[in-house]
């Protein structure tokens, strides 16, 4: 009981916050909204995998990656990739010049499924690849840079190389990847429709549930011993390397489970969307995912999916009344978010948030002690 | 008794849906739906599937990217397709009814088009939507518009290969512009080779497949060259030390959006004029001459259907009209007619089913005999496969980035599975 309640929660306030989170996108959002607008929740739900990964990396561990899109990508195009073999079977693409393989293929003169293609033939396999390639992929990039102490500003702008080498390579292949449009046109898991109502309903709740144990699971990461030294790594590197840590295992293990987290969202975006193309692998995707982050506060795990949550609602809302005007709002919300509250939605919560409580709370003992008389007086002071 | 009928079955069907907080908005529910049940008798017979008609209002979507790197090339459509419906508007609406336009930003992201394709059909319910440019946004928002069941009028040449229910294709497929242009070619200036060369995306690949088999199967002649840059890419200095070598009669292009500026330039630079080599474009309508500048592709030859300067009343209307809305010094390509068109086919379809539903407009349009008498490219004709029937003209370019005709074909029939060029 201790340890879910320390480890899994985080202790109190923690715990209050989680319950929160949960009450809010299980219960609140899927009351009050309709089924367009619920999708797109989910939608964003799925972005904010990104922005939990980044407080790991980016929060706790002073690693910031501009390269998160990589994984949700690699993610994303997993999935992508068995969905649409299942799409392409031969009945479905009797037109083209070599039926069983997508359409994209057969225009660009394929004319049999490429090797790499052929293990997403089964789901298994599918969801092996989507929790094994991007974290392997991950751990290549994180031995090749943190074995030689590559770190900070040079990091940052090698994950953001890299997004931009995968885009690039996505974009030119597109005999095997789809190219610039991307992998479209995906319908059924197994044959069961991805886009019926009943369907959106079932992968908005496991989004949510997923997006619920990864919190849990990062907490569990972050109270642990690991998640000391990974705050120490951050605010001083040497002094751990001294004490006889190998520091650059640390950090390869956050950078894996980070783009493992990140990859799930993609997945589950890919089956909320209905597609998966270049536009999310690359820099802008991967900044967003930063700004989702520093806007919710990158030390909070939960203030994160809210910080995510806002930026999109916003740049949905801004873009359906203003048109020609929604990008400048855009902008003016991230300014006012930095310059006012550095720490983001957690900080504004901490810092208002808890007098909030502590206010409500001491009204309530003080409601209870006090003769009846008083308390007309005693509320205008409260207040 | 049946209206009775239709109210509370109305009603009944979205109970399930309603949460604790849209009790709140009971009231307004209510109130939504009692003007729904008294407009109900007469807008009952031109939309029986809910779409946003009142007794003398229609809702139709403008989906075009107005940021991002897209909206330059966006614009023209957006303005023309309002430009469209303030006409239609002008002269009476359609079944009586104003047109009111939802407009959504696409924001040059793929699926963002999905999502507010998906907000224009299921919390707008407009009866129509006009937009996308790319290929890209159109793939991205086609299995919206299927599932849904909306209708989207789609203004770009495009490559073909698709067909859907949902989609009518104002511009031109791949087969109209390619071949009677290739063909010109062969017979004006009796070329024999060519070097193929585009931006590296869906568009320009399909369109040089088709031409390779066409050069090669039907005019006997020789791809000496063909080459994919990627999209953006501005250095064409190796591409044009190989055209240098092998000497092409004809260098064959379909490179797209900003590389275009790099690629007439650094072909002037290089000394591959229009005196000494023949170049024809099918990606460079008077909008990209804009950005490249007359004076870098004057005598060069674009394969497109319409050209502003073509000389016909209806386009002298059509012009003049534009500029009066949008400003003088707009100007006016091939795929912002195409995008003009769309409108005044939807209200064609559906004047002749006699309602907005959409099953019925499709049904309309597929009969193959909705036809523009009025159209800016001279006349048009919707065919039942969902493309038109249209015009291919070449025209050769002037300093002034306007363009001459030189030549144009006969009619030609849209054909987006053409076989034996698969």
């Amino acid at each position: 009981m201790t340890f879910v309640y320390e480890r899994l929660m985080g202790g109190k306030s923690g715990l209050s916050g989680f319950l929160i989170l949960a009450l809010f996108i299980l219960i609140v959002l899927p009351l009050s909204l309709d089924l367009f607008r619920l999708n797109l929740v989910g939608k964003y739900l799925t972005y904010a995998f990104a922005a939990i990964s980044l407080v790991l990396l980016w929060g706790y561990g002073g690693i910031l990656s501009l390269g998160q899109g990589i994984f949700f990508g690699l993610g994303g195009y997993g999935m992508a990739m068995f969905l649409k073999l299942e799409a392409s079977s031969p009945e479905n693409t009797a037109i083209q010049s070599t039926p069983g393989i997508p359409d994209f293929m057969d225009w660009n003169q394929l004319t049999e499924l490429p090797w790499f293609w052929v293990p997403f033939n089964s789901f298994t396999l599918t969801i092996i690849a989507i929790l094994i390639l991007p974290a392997a992929f991950a751990y290549l990039i994180g031995a090749a840079m943190f074995k030689r102490r590559v770190g900070g500003v040079y990091f940052a702008i090698i994950t953001q190389v890299i997004a931009v080498i995968l885009t690039v390579l996505i974009v030119g292949q597109q005999g095997f990847t789809g190219g610039i449009n991307g992998i479209t046109d995906l319908r059924t898991l197994n044959g069961w429709d991805i886009t019926s109502n009943s369907a959106k309903y079932i992968f908005y709740f496991i989004n949510c549930a997923l997006l619920l144990t990864v919190i849990m699971a990062s907490r569990f990461i972050l109270t642990s011993k690991f998640g000391s030294l990974l705050l120490a790594i951050r605010d001083k590197e040497d002094r751990v390397r001294f004490s006889g840590y190998d520091v650059s295992n640390f950090k390869i293990f956050v950078f894996c489970f980070a783009a493992l987290i990140s990859a799930i969202g993609g997945a589950m975006f890919t089956l909320q969307v209905g597609f998966m193309s270049p536009s999310f692998v690359g820099i802008v995707p991967s900044i967003e995912m930063v700004i989702f982050a520093a806007v919710g506060g990158r030390m909070s795990l939960v203030g994160v999916v809210y910080g995510t949550l806002l930026i999109n609602f916003g740049k949905t809302a801004f873009s359906e009344s203003f048109p020609e005007l929604w990008l400048f709002l855009m902008g003016g919300l991230f300014i006012a978010v930095v310059m006012f509250f550095p720490n983001g939605l957690a900080g504004i919560w901490k810092d208002y948030g808890h007098h909030l409580t502590n206010r409500l709370s001491g009204l309530r003992n003080w409601v209870q002690n006090s003769p009846a008389g008083a308390t007309n007086k005693k509320m205008v002071d409260n207040t | 008794m049946t209206l009775t009928h239709k109210f509370t079955s109305r009603t009944h069907a979205s109970a399930p849906k309603r949460g604790f907080l849209s009790t709140l908005g009971m009231g307004a529910l209510i109130m939504a739906s009692a003007t729904l049940f008294s407009s109900a008798a007469i807008a009952d017979d031109v939309n029986t599937t809910g779409l946003a008609v009142t007794d003398d209002t229609v809702t139709v979507g403008i989906l075009h990217s107005l940021t991002g790197t897209m909206a330059i090339s966006e614009t023209g459509a957006q303005e023309a397709e309002k430009l469209a419906i303030a006409q239609i508007n002008e002269s009476g609406g359609i079944l009586g009814r104003q047109i009111k336009i939802i407009q959504e930003d696409g924001a040059s992201d793929w699926p963002t088009f999905a999502e507010k394709a998906r907000k224009l059909l299921v919390s707008d319910k407009v009866a129509a939507v006009f937009g996308c440019w790319t290929s890209a946004s159109r793939k991205a928002a086609l299995p919206v518009f299927e599932k849904e069941n909306g209708l989207l009028y789609y203004p770009t040449f495009y490559e073909g290969l698709e067909q859907s229910k949902n989609v009518i294709y104002t511009g031109q497929e791949a087969t109209q512009q390619i071949i009677d242009g290739l063909n010109w070619v062969a017979k004006e200036k009796g070329a024999k080779t060519f070097y193929l060369i585009g931006s590296d995306y869906i568009w320009p690949r399909t369109s040089m497949k088709i031409a390779r088999k066409h050069i090669e199967d039907v005019l006997g002649g020789t791809v000496v060259g063909e080459e994919y840059k990627p999209l953006g890419d501005t250095q064409f200095g190796s591409v044009i030390n190989k055209i240098r070598l092998k000497k092409p009669d004809v260098i064959y292009a379909a490179v797209v959006g900003g590389s275009n500026v790099a690629w007439f330039k650094q072909l002037k630079s290089a000394g591959i004029t229009a005196d000494k080599q023949t170049l024809l474009t099918i990606s460079v309508t008077e909008d990209e001459v804009l950005g490249i500048g007359g004076e870098n592709l004057e005598g060069f030859y674009s394969i497109m259907k319409y050209f502003q300067s073509q000389d016909n009343e209806n386009n002298k209307a059509f012009v003049a009209a534009f500029k009066e809305m949008w400003g003088d010094d707009s100007v006016i390509g091939d795929v912002t007619q195409a995008a003009y068109l769309g409108p005044w086919l939807w209200k064609a379809a559906v004047e002749k089913a006699g309602s907005f539903d959409v099953d019925k407009v499709v049904a309309a349009s597929e009969e193959g005999d909705i036809e523009l008498t009025t159209a800016p490219e001279g006349y048009v004709k919707l065919h039942p496969n969902h493309h038109l029937w249209s015009v291919a003209r070449v025209g050769q370019w002037n300093k002034d980035g306007q363009a001459t005709v030189v030549y144009e074909s006969e009619l030609i029939e849209p054909d987006p599975f053409p076989e034996g060029y698969q």
